[in-house]
């Protein structure tokens, strides 16, 4: 499976990761290079084998529903680049 | 003093000969001696000298622990509360974190000093601590060389003596490799064993915390406190933590090991090959039975890994918005333009390339192909063990197939760094314990020897690691420059 410039270009917009365009050559090249080498996955017969998505069998832990942290948004907000009125900004959205 | 085991600093600071205060200032002098060697992305002198003054009167009040008043150093990937963990990345450059890991937590409570934050690849990918935002880290046994990674500033700091022992993380080999071409002792435990609370994600189903120390002893010691169940993290494990220093002695006559032939093939250097034979000959005079196992399906573990780890990457990282901590471009046009670049602007190379080879993984019409085969490879990976470990009780081999690279060596080629893995990676898709001691040097360079355990044998391994520290004395080897 090989990747084209075009394909890199649609991958990064779907993850939303600006990528310079003298690059995108470069990623499709060695993105290529990777799926070449998880091509040999292919191979193998898996039909009757059950995907493995943890290392441990283990079951969601559950808890009782009660409050358990306090509210820190001040400092939690602290971190961010534009806060108002306890809210994040962005650009806006709605026209 | 600072060759020192920790239990003999602990020694000393219980009878008083110096107090965690000079201990500490020592280690802090050593630190700014050898920048070079670009270890540290922060020094966090001042609070290290407070938490040093409240573990002496500790000492003084006789409420002591084994690691109260004792230097050590922490990945930059622990969340530190009132201090940067930047994770290696421009992306959190400028993030100061508002609360504690839950190992941080741990250490502080065993009144442990904290000297700073290491150095590390970008979000912990990496084989070589080369993909950091801060630069490079030396190896102190050739400073042209890597010192592995992605835990390579915690291995390079041990092994130049510049702290007595530091945490690192392991996703892929990123603590047994490291230990490997340093020459220090690490442990990888067993998935869930270690809380994550608070340790930045890389891959959730593989990243596991560990100690990076000079000797199983000290490792243990370590590993006492950073063990555990934690209820903030969801796959922690809730079971009995057993005293990792307690059976540090036991006899390893009739212990089982399994050598597997995959691990021999080509792309080892002969001169390691050798240097793990030798290392497996001495545990053949300890009493040790050495068998040939089989792990058929070894030569599938990168592919699976470099499906499941980016895939899981792509996801924890899609966190990274600029818009509620870490970095934000200037003057975004739009919504999109704000992800767009912060994200093209704070991640590098080989983040951008795993994001992609993950989102990708993960896309409509590709997830079957690729994500789902290489968990049901993971499952086969994971098998091949469980067999192995109904024939024998640990696994030994080499940790890595070359021994510290030159710096540069390997940053054209991604798939030719991914290679630096090849022994370790299987551990971290079966989720089970993996050790890396010195056992030689090839070149003047450190050779680790890999001990694979079975579910929660860390007590044992480090027993089997011990035992061959107390018959042989690579563990005790300095780097020139730095005994």
């Amino acid at each position: 499976m090989s990747l084209t410039a075009e394909d890199v270009n649609k991958i990064a917009y779907l993850a939303r990761l600006g990528i310079n365009a003298e690059d995108v050559d470069a990623y499709a090249k060695d993105l290529s290079g990777i799926l070449a080498l998880v091509e040999q996955m292919s191979a193998v017969n898996t039909d009757d084998v059950l995907p493995m998505a943890h290392p441990l069998d283990q079951e969601q832990r559950l808890r009782a529903d009660v409050v358990t942290e306090q509210d820190q948004h001040e400092l939690f907000q602290a971190q961010a680049p534009q806060v108002e009125s306890d809210l994040y900004l962005v650009p806006k959205v709605i026209e | 003093m600072h060759n020192k085991s920790i239990a003999e600093l602990s020694q000393g600071l219980a009878a008083k000969q110096y107090s965690s205060q000079e201990l500490t200032q020592l280690f802090l002098d050593r630190i700014k001696q050898h920048q070079e060697l670009n270890c540290f992305i922060t020094i966090t002198e001042e609070q290290a000298l407070a938490q040093a003054k409240l573990a002496d009167q500790r000492i003084a009040d006789g409420n002591a622990e084994p690691l109260t008043g004792i230097p050590i150093a922490q990945k930059d990937i622990f969340c530190t509360k009132g201090v940067k963990t930047s994770c290696g990345s421009k992306m959190l450059d400028n993030f100061v974190s508002p609360y504690d890991a839950t190992v941080i937590d741990k250490f502080n409570n065993a009144g442990a000093v904290m000297l700073g934050k290491l150095n590390m690849d970008e979000f912990a990918m990496g084989s070589s601590n080369e993909t950091s935002f801060y630069g490079p880290v030396k190896n102190p046994w050739d400073i042209n060389t890597v010192p592995g990674g992605s835990s390579g500033g915690s291995a390079s700091a041990v092994a130049a003596r510049l702290t007595p022992a530091a945490t690192g993380t392991d996703t892929g080999g990123s603590i047994r490799q490291p230990a490997s071409l340093c020459g220090i002792t690490g442990l990888k435990p067993t998935y869930g064993r270690v809380s994550r609370y608070g340790m930045i994600a890389f891959a959730s189903s593989l990243d596991q915390g560990g100690p990076m120390a000079r000797s199983a002893e000290d490792a243990a010691l370590l590993m006492q406190v950073m063990a555990g169940f934690d209820e903030r993290d969801s796959t922690s494990v809730d079971q009995p933590v057993p005293d990792y220093s307690a059976n540090l002695n036991d006899s390893l006559e009739g212990l089982k090991i399994g050598v597997p032939k995959q691990f021999f093939g080509e792309g080892l250097n002969a001169d390691i090959a050798a240097t793990i034979e030798a290392a497996i000959d001495e545990y053949r005079k300890l009493g040790a039975e050495i068998k040939e196992v089989s792990l058929p399906n070894q030569d599938l573990v990168i592919p699976a890994y470099y499906i499941v780890a980016p895939a899981e990457c792509s996801a924890n990282l899609s966190r990274f918005d600029g818009v509620r901590f870490g970095h934000r471009c200037d003057a975004p046009k739009d919504l999109t333009d704000l992800y767009v670049r912060s994200r093209g602007e704070g991640f590098g190379d080989e983040v951008k390339r795993r994001i992609l080879i993950g989102a990708y993984a993960l896309s409509s019409g590709y997830y079957d192909a690729y994500y789902l085969k290489a968990q049901k490879i993971r499952r086969l990976i994971s098998d091949d063990f469980k067999q192995a470990f109904s024939e024998v009780d640990v696994i030994m081999g080499p940790v890595a197939p070359s021994v510290a690279f030159a710096i540069g060596e390997k940053t054209g080629d991604p798939i030719e760094m991914y290679l630096s893995d090849i022994y370790t990676i299987g551990s971290n898709l079966a989720g089970i314990p993996a050790m890396s001691i010195p056992v030689g040097l090839v070149e003047n360079k450190p050779v680790g020897l890999q001990i694979i355990g079975n579910y929660f044998s860390e007590q044992r391994l480090l027993n089997i690691a011990h035992r061959f520290q107390q018959a042989t004395d690579w563990h005790t080897q300095a780097p020139e420059g730095f005994a």
